[in-house]
């Protein structure tokens, strides 16, 4: 689609202009983040020192690629369905579902070495694209937007999951709401030393590219951009555009459940209650999507730094003693922020074009996908 | 267990209040013609912001009214960033929930000193109508344990639906959500009128934040509003711009969660206890949505209306 005619010195150009309104969200939710602190009556020079070090210093860097990898899983996640004009904003339910999903195939039927690991993350992928896929239909046919239905589908399923191991998959006598820990043969073969990065890198990673590859190179992925733009000139053009819908929000799906079972198997090799949605994969995963602004090959890197900015988080708080939740804060500007800038270079692109359409109720992310 | 008891129509009333007022700002927002997706944050922070405010004046009362104000100007932002500057609704409303979710919790340890959950015993809670209704049959075993708010919260239905359908300030806003070149052309303010909408539905969102705090319970609990926003934004899906079908929505999910509660009573685990209410509101909604679609001439679900532009 940006096979234009025009040199490569413009070309370059145009591949890192993005990064610059990116960098400009990230620049101004980090200020306005600091006016919270000030107020707050932290020390910034404390802080941020203290942000950077619990991300990638010492020790800290492995953990951070180990987060890395739920981060940008969960960034497919949100990325598929919204190309394709759906938004999925409830990553923690078909995450959770695909996490027990894992967990219980594993206990209930102990597996030999690599179908212990591949079996139960297909079935996570399952049951995430099932739970995603629902909201297809519910938008295509019945004409409820998919940001309700995902979110509503979410809370019980985090809660079906956590009743599941509170009771029936709870290991007896620990007084922690926890899945007895899993057969060896079911624990994902990790990477290094620190057992915190796990073949879950490459394989995410792998997913990424594969994405990248079908939405850049392939029909279906111009007919979901097709579709993301203007949903009925789609339909005119011959896309069947429900079908799409519900390819594109269970393959979101799938990439969350993928996370779920992917978290499950690897250390601490158990299903534990609220270890997959607390560290808020799902939101930070979302900001590192909008921060791309509808460029896909972008979104390893903003999910890369959104990691840094969580983990960071983490560790500011351990050592700094600022409270973690200052990235939520962070992320949510970033979200803000990204959605004001669309606009703004929306205005501008319909001014220096005269007679450019207005207003038409696609998210700005998705309308400059194909731009 | 006796469902129609007047303790059971007294907690569906306390678990409908909250939901019913940030229904009517979204409403009110969907009758103008802005689809606000923003009323689970507003509302958790006004429930954040009503407790702080209780807890540095020891007055409930102020706590109400600080969550208004920090309702009306969380919206403000809202309504500056979509209406003016026309950035994409949804987006920004996912912006702000999330911003809400991580300033309420971050404030929480800086102001309060504590993390997840915090109570006091010299944190004031909004008074009960007992005293005033205690004796009354039937009406004070219902209303007795309840809030002033609540009260004031289902007044403020029949108060939305007179207002939009008999007055002419009601009926320009309706204008400006049906057809805004038309209202415009006819010398309305259709921005003025969308501003002060949104910013309406701040003050109900902070109104239903402080029911939340100080009249459900008294605490504040990060991530507190557990998805009442988006119930409240399902139940203008289901109820369209009709105050009262917006309304019975939203008693169906108080039904849902106090049945919860009760069967949770009984022996359910919590945990699906706590999944019932968004179940039923998913149900509700499907329902609904496939019976507007069988008969496609009014009814059924009004999910936003397209927005024409014109300011």
């Amino acid at each position: 689609m940006n096979a234009g005619p025009g040199g490569a010195g413009r070309r370059a150009a145009r591949r890192l202009a993005p990064a610059a309104p990116a960098a400009l969200a990230v620049a101004g939710a980090l200020g306005l983040t600091t006016v919270v602190m000030v107020l707050a009556g932290i020390d910034p020079a404390r802080a941020y020192p203290a942000l950077v070090n619990g991300a990638l210093g010492d020790g800290n860097l492995e953990y951070t690629v180990g987060a890395f990898v739920p981060t940008l899983g969960m960034a497919l996640a949100f990325a598929i369905p919204l190309r394709a004009g759906e938004f999925n904003l409830g990553g923690d339910g078909q995450m959770a579902l695909g996490g027990i999903t894992a967990a219980a195939l594993t206990l209930a039927a102990p597996l030999p070495a690599v179908a212990g690991v591949a079996l139960p993350l297909t079935a996570a992928a399952l049951a995430g694209a099932l739970a995603a896929g629902i909201s297809a239909p519910l938008h295509t046919r019945l004409g409820i937007p998919a940001i309700v239905t995902t979110l509503l589908i979410s809370t019980p399923a985090v809660s079906l999951a956590s009743y599941l191991v509170r009771f029936p998959l709870a290991e007896r006598g620990t007084g922690i709401a926890e899945t007895p820990v899993l057969p060896d043969a079911a624990h994902l073969p990790s990477i290094g030393d620190s057992g915190y990065v796990t073949i879950g890198l490459p394989l995410v990673l792998f997913l990424t590219a594969a994405w990248l590859y079908l939405d850049g190179r392939t029909v279906i992925g111009y007919e979901t951009r097709a579709t993301g733009l203007n949903r009925e000139f789609a339909r005119y053009g011959g896309v069947r555009v429900d079908r799409l819908a519900l390819t594109a929000l269970a393959g979101g799906g799938a990439c969350a459940g993928l996370v779920g079972g992917l978290i499950v198997l690897g250390p601490p090799y158990r299903f534990v209650d609220g270890a997959l949605t607390a560290p808020g994969y799902t939101f930070t995963a979302i900001a590192a999507v909008l921060l791309a602004t509808g460029r896909p090959p972008a979104v390893p890197f903003t999910a890369a730094l959104m990691t840094i900015l969580q983990v960071g988080g983490e560790g500011m708080e351990r050592d700094a003693g600022v409270p973690g939740q200052l990235t939520q804060i962070v992320q949510g500007l970033v979200i803000v922020i990204v959605a004001v800038m669309a606009t703004v270079r929306h205005l501008r692109v319909r001014r220096s074009r005269p007679g450019g359409r207005g207003r038409d109720g696609v998210a700005p992310q998705a309308r400059e996908a194909g731009a | 267990m006796n469902v129609l008891d007047p303790a059971f129509a007294a907690s569906v009333l306390t678990a409908t209040a909250p939901v019913v007022l940030a229904a009517l700002g979204g409403l009110i927002c969907s009758v103008s013609g802005v689809f606000n997706m923003a009323l689970e944050g507003t509302l958790l922070w006004g429930a954040f912001v009503a407790v702080v405010a209780s807890h540095l004046t020891g007055s409930a009362w102020w706590g109400v009214a600080a969550a208004v104000v920090a309702g009306v100007l969380y919206s403000a932002v809202l309504s500056v960033l979509t209406v003016t500057l026309r950035a994409d609704a949804v987006v920004v409303a996912v912006g702000l929930n999330l911003l809400a979710l991580g300033l309420t919790a971050f404030l929480m340890r800086e102001i309060l000193g504590v993390g997840g959950t915090y109570t006091s015993p010299d944190l004031r809670g909004l008074p009960t109508l007992a005293a005033a209704l205690g004796r009354v049959p039937l009406l004070g075993p219902v209303l007795g344990p309840q809030s002033p708010l609540v009260p004031v919260a289902f007044a403020l239905v029949v108060a939305a639906a007179w207002w939009l359908r008999r007055t002419r300030s009601g009926l320009r806003l309706r204008g400006a959500g049906q057809h805004p070149e038309a209202a415009a052309s006819l010398g309305l303010r259709v921005a003025a009128y969308r501003h002060g909408a949104v910013m309406a539905a701040g003050a109900l969102c902070g109104l239903a934040g402080a029911q939340l705090a100080l009249g459900n319970v008294t605490l504040f609990s990060e991530g507190m509003s557990a998805g009442r926003g988006w119930v409240a934004v399902v139940a203008v899906m289901l109820g369209g711009v009709r105050p009262y079908r917006v309304a019975a929505a939203c008693l169906l999910f108080g039904v849902a969660e106090a049945l919860g509660f009760r069967l949770q009573g009984a022996g359910l685990p919590q945990q699906l206890a706590d999944a019932a209410p968004y179940l039923i509101t998913l149900v509700a909604l499907v329902l609904a949505a496939s019976a507007g679609r069988r008969r496609r001439a009014g009814g059924g679900v009004v999910i936003a209306r397209k927005d024409r532009g014109g300011r």
